[in-house]
């Protein structure tokens, strides 16, 4: 909480930006995962973890800097959905996985018509 | 502070490059060790910066249930060496898209963050949250059980629900198993289960089935 009441200019001071621009790489490299994988669909949910995560990030940060605790009990709450999101989205490709016999991405196209 | 800045950016390093190796590791259960790698590096970012309670529930949530969960199912699935084959696909045509979409995305964040100029009393101004006697964990728990007593519930709400949607939709029906069917016990009349019959002297029962 000691960092709040500074004025954080230089590089070798970390403030509010160094850690909006963390969040702001992951999320990038969370997208470009989503974009990119064309082989496995979990690592598409491990890219939605990561968008995820950035998010999370970008609270804290932002809940420890302006000294207010409702970002943190945000996350909180973007956890649990996180983890039932996980637990949805593993169910589904696991029956996915019984009734195709595949989770690759190139080859889920039922619905292309 | 500078220790500060020099563990920021370890920390944030590993997290990066665990974060890439997450999206272009060719196997799978690699995919998974890497995330809990950020996951655990991210959790320790947490802790850095004062908020001590997120950073052990990360640790709780992610590494010990969410990723747990995604080793499981890769290794149920056997799905662990058909990785990503970005680079070395022909056929693939989403690489530029994709990265042209990722890199706008980035700058355009970039962009918010760095021409972002804040109000100067904004860090002064006090909220009502606050306040720095108490420790992280206990000013989280004086606001999680009675400001946001509906949405915490609510939360646990959204919990039982994917609880029982994930059951409800891996759950498979086996045919040649013997199982206990509540419905049919609970409503067996006495009808089906008891005949009363008047014996007649000498005679003896006839049983018919």
């Amino acid at each position: 909480m000691w960092i709040a009441t500074r004025e954080l200019k230089s590089m070798t001071e970390i403030g509010l930006q160094h850690y909006l621009t963390l969040g702001a790489i992951i999320f990038t490299i969370g997208v470009i995962g989503i974009f990119l994988n064309r082989k496995n669909l979990i690592v598409i949910l491990m890219s939605i973890e990561l968008l995820l995560l950035a998010v999370n990030i970008n609270l804290v940060s932002f809940s420890i800097f302006l000294n207010d605790l409702s970002g943190q009990i945000f996350t909180f709450f973007i956890l649990t959905v996180a983890a039932a999101e996980a637990a949805i989205g593993l169910a589904i490709i696991v029956i996915y996985y019984r009734n195709s016999g595949t989770i690759r991405v190139e080859n889920i196209d039922s619905l292309k018509g | 502070m500078i220790a500060h800045s020099i563990f920021f950016y370890f920390f944030s390093l590993i997290t990066i490059v665990s974060a890439i190796m997450v999206t272009v590791s060719k196997n799978t259960v690699h995919s998974v060790f890497f995330l809990i790698l950020g996951f655990i590096s991210v959790s320790c970012l947490f802790i850095m910066i004062g908020a001590e309670f997120l950073g052990m529930v990360m640790l709780i949530v992610y590494v010990g249930a969410v990723a747990v969960l995604f080793l499981f199912v890769v290794m149920m699935l056997n799905v662990a060496q058909q990785g990503n084959e970005i680079f070395q696909n022909s056929r693939y045509t989403h690489l530029p898209v994709g990265l042209i979409i990722g890199l706008i995305i980035f700058f355009e964040l970039i962009i918010v963050v760095s021409g972002w100029k804040y109000k100067p009393d904004i860090i002064s101004s006090n909220s009502i949250n606050f306040d720095s006697n108490l420790t992280n964990t206990h000013s989280i728990g004086m606001v999680l059980y009675t400001e946001y007593i509906h949405l915490f519930q609510l939360s646990g709400m959204i919990l039982l629900v994917a609880m029982v949607g994930a059951i409800v939709l891996t759950f498979k029906k086996r045919s040649g198993i013997k199982r206990q069917s509540y419905i049919e016990q609970i409503s067996r009349e006495k009808i089906s289960g008891v005949s009363l019959v008047n014996v007649d002297s000498y005679k003896g029962v006839k049983i018919d089935d």
